[in-house]
């Protein structure tokens, strides 16, 4: 190999990346656009609290205002912090299509007596509303409102004295820290970048450059295949660490995520490239035509692009799901990164990288053998 | 002169099909050598084969002294080539192609000059995708002498090109040939191969048909010169008793065969002692685009009957 050789290609294929608008737009603007949409759906999701619609009609004798027991139940429902109650003033008849009119997904119906039931240990029932549709806003109100009935529950089986409950529970989380969706988001989307950019371009140049001639004409100079393909290596591996940076800016100033800046992270972003730009060139070069290129390539990309972890944790999906997604190579760059940016697990990190190197390998001598100038 | 290219009983076969049928020809060091056919003949696959780009099915090549399939990286440091419809990177300027080929052959020809000697100066910075199509194929012929080639292998240079165009390359393939590099040029214009090449072979069929310079092949096949006389008919009669010459009337004109060009003159002289009315004379001989058709529809024409016979 000639370094030479290798460099000309280089000056020729960065010329003619920074030339092209739309090149420039999904490597540079495209990243931002990602992890601001994703960081701002995702953000939003996980810090608001369900607003909790409520009809209280246990008033006070003679109507003037609610009962204090409904109230205090109310309150404790507010300071679970996990619902904001929300009164309206509506007849529990007309409460259901109330909801679906206003587009609230729950609801809360304290029936008249309710004070007077609970102090005379008598049965009273709550009615809850909830949306099927969202399931999650759903979920959290049944759970604040059993909770804060059980507090009630205990309260009157002991009567007006002290009674503490005897089992509590402290919240801590998974791992020595907090992680935020944003976190995972960004290994998760710089292995969409290593992903998507390489073997989209790499499929349509090995087929439309053969188709033009342009293969044939280089194989009369003497620049060789894996010369040609190192520059196409260097190139990508040079464009993620921009792409990689920009991210990693974008999601630590703008949503204020907690990622480790360690050099540890560089082998996945040169095995990445390493190993998409080889395989975009095997799959452009087995497809006899650009049409069949593109096929080829969107069925090895698409499934990798949602299922290795770049969106959504690989944890979070079905079992047989999460078998699937460890046959992805992506999935290998994405966990290497995770363990590395997140975890700080330096021996899973270290195996992720040798899958992926191992097959960077294996298919970038494969794609330089199947791989021809021309056709004979 | 040495032969730059030796080609003897060369055959390729695509199945059952033979695109070439066992042709041989040499082309001289220094000359410029035209590949004449139709559509389909062959042309292209004898030159990719020469070119190393092919590999052939029977026969022996030799391009400067090379097989050019079992030593193809050699010789491609030492030829020339520009395809048809040349194509390149869309976004790289004329300047930084030659640059890129020339980090690639490890040469230090100067681009600008370069450029310069095919027309193309005035582009050196527009990128690929803004030029015309004359101007594409002024850049393909750019980059094939990067490398100072001993051969440039032309295919059809000039195709689809307005004839301002096509005249450039014209001038920069005599340019080639003063240089002293071989050309073996391919292409549909029978009037460019006239103009420019020292030999022509005409290929049809995957046979070559006709070879030698195009005064040769001219002469071997074409039709003898005539002389045609606006005048009196009876003048055909005239020349017929008197000089014993084949002279015929046709569209109303008094045509008359040469066959040598000393006959012209006894014939203008017998026109004149004859004292019949006589305005004016043209001579017309055949070109190569006339032989081109003739022999290209006769062997059409043959293997038509053969097909037709049961």
């Amino acid at each position: 190999m000639k370094l030479g050789h290798i460099a000309a290609d280089f000056r020729i294929v960065s010329r003619t990346y920074f030339r092209n608008p739309v090149a420039l737009f999904f490597s540079l603007i495209f990243p931002i656009i990602l992890i601001a949409l994703f960081g701002l759906i995702f953000s939003a999701a996980g810090s608001s609290t369900v607003t909790l619609v409520v009809v209280n009609e246990d008033h006070n004798p003679g109507g003037v205002g609610y009962t204090p027991t409904s109230v205090a139940f109310l309150s404790a429902l507010n300071n679970t912090s996990v619902v904001s109650v929300q009164v309206v003033s509506v007849s529990a008849q007309n409460f259901s299509n109330y909801l679906g009119q206003n587009g609230d997904s729950t609801g809360l119906v304290i029936p008249a007596g309710f004070q007077a039931d609970y102090r005379s240990d008598r049965p009273v029932n709550l009615t809850v509303y909830t949306d099927p549709q969202d399931a999650a806003a759903g979920g959290t109100v049944l759970g604040a409102v059993q909770g804060v009935s059980a507090a009630f529950n205990l309260h009157a089986v002991c009567g007006t004295g002290s009674c503490a409950p005897v089992i509590g529970f402290t919240n801590a989380n998974v791992g020595s820290q907090v992680y935020k969706y944003i976190d995972y988001l960004i290994p998760g989307l710089i292995g969409f970048s290593i992903l998507t950019s390489p073997m989209f371009s790499m499929v349509d140049i090995a087929s439309s450059y053969r188709k033009d001639g342009i293969f044939r004409q280089l194989s009369l100079t003497p620049i060789t295949r894996g010369e040609w393909l190192t520059s196409r290596v260097l190139w990508y591996v040079a464009l993620t660490f921009v792409t990689a940076s920009i991210m990693i800016g974008a999601g630590i100033f703008l949503f204020g995520a907690h990622v480790t800046l360690t050099l540890g992270v560089i082998p996945y972003l040169v095995v990445g490239p390493f190993f998409f730009v080889s395989l975009g060139m095997l799959a452009g070069s087995v497809a006899k035509t650009p049409e069949s290129a593109a096929l080829i390539g969107n069925i090895i990309t698409f499934p990798m692009m949602f299922l290795s972890g770049t969106f959504f944790q690989v944890s979070s999906m079905p079992p047989g799901l999460q078998e699937f997604a460890r046959i992805l190579p992506l999935y290998y760059v994405i966990d290497g990164m995770n363990q590395v940016m997140l975890f700080q697990n330096a021996p899973r990190a270290l195996l992720d990288l040798l899958v992926v190197l191992i097959g960077s390998v294996v298919v970038f001598l494969l794609a330089i053998r199947l791989f021809k100038w021309r056709d004979e | 002169m040495p032969a730059a290219i030796e080609v003897h009983g060369l055959v390729k076969r695509y199945g059952p099909l033979a695109a070439v049928d066992g042709i041989d020809f040499s082309v001289p060091a220094g000359a410029v050598f035209s590949f004449l056919g139709p559509n389909g003949a062959g042309k292209t696959t004898t030159t990719e084969i020469l070119e190393g780009l092919r590999r052939r099915t029977e026969g022996d090549v030799r391009v400067l002294g090379l097989d050019p399939w079992t030593e193809g990286t050699p010789l491609h440091r030492k030829i020339g080539v520009i395809p048809q419809d040349f194509r390149f990177f869309e976004k790289i300027t004329p300047k930084e192609a030659i640059e890129y080929y020339r980090a690639l052959f490890g040469t230090k020809v100067d681009p600008h000059a370069l450029l310069e000697k095919v027309e193309l100066a005035d582009k050196a910075n527009s990128r690929f995708d803004t030029l015309s199509g004359g101007q594409k194929q002024k850049l393909g012929l750019a980059l094939s002498l990067t490398n100072n080639p001993e051969i440039c292998f032309l295919d059809e240079p000039t195709t689809g090109l307005d004839p301002h165009a096509r005249r450039a390359i014209w001038e920069v393939i005599r340019s080639l040939k003063r240089e002293g590099r071989t050309v073996f040029l391919t292409t549909h214009y029978l009037e460019e191969a006239e103009l420019l090449a020292d030999r022509v072979a005409i290929i049809h069929h995957g046979k070559i048909i006709a070879a030698g310079s195009p005064t040769e092949i001219i002469q071997a096949h074409g039709k003898p010169a005539r002389m045609s006389v606006e005048g009196s008919p009876a003048l055909a009669a005239y020349l017929q008793m008197n000089l014993g010459a084949a002279a015929v009337v046709e569209d109303g004109k008094v045509s008359v065969t040469l066959h040598d060009k000393r006959d012209a003159l006894k014939i203008l002289t017998a026109i004149e002692e004859s004292g019949l009315p006589w305005t004016s004379f043209t001579t017309q001989h055949d070109t190569l685009d006339d032989v081109f058709v003739r022999l290209v529809g006769q062997m059409d024409e043959g293997a038509l009957k053969t097909e037709g016979t049961p």
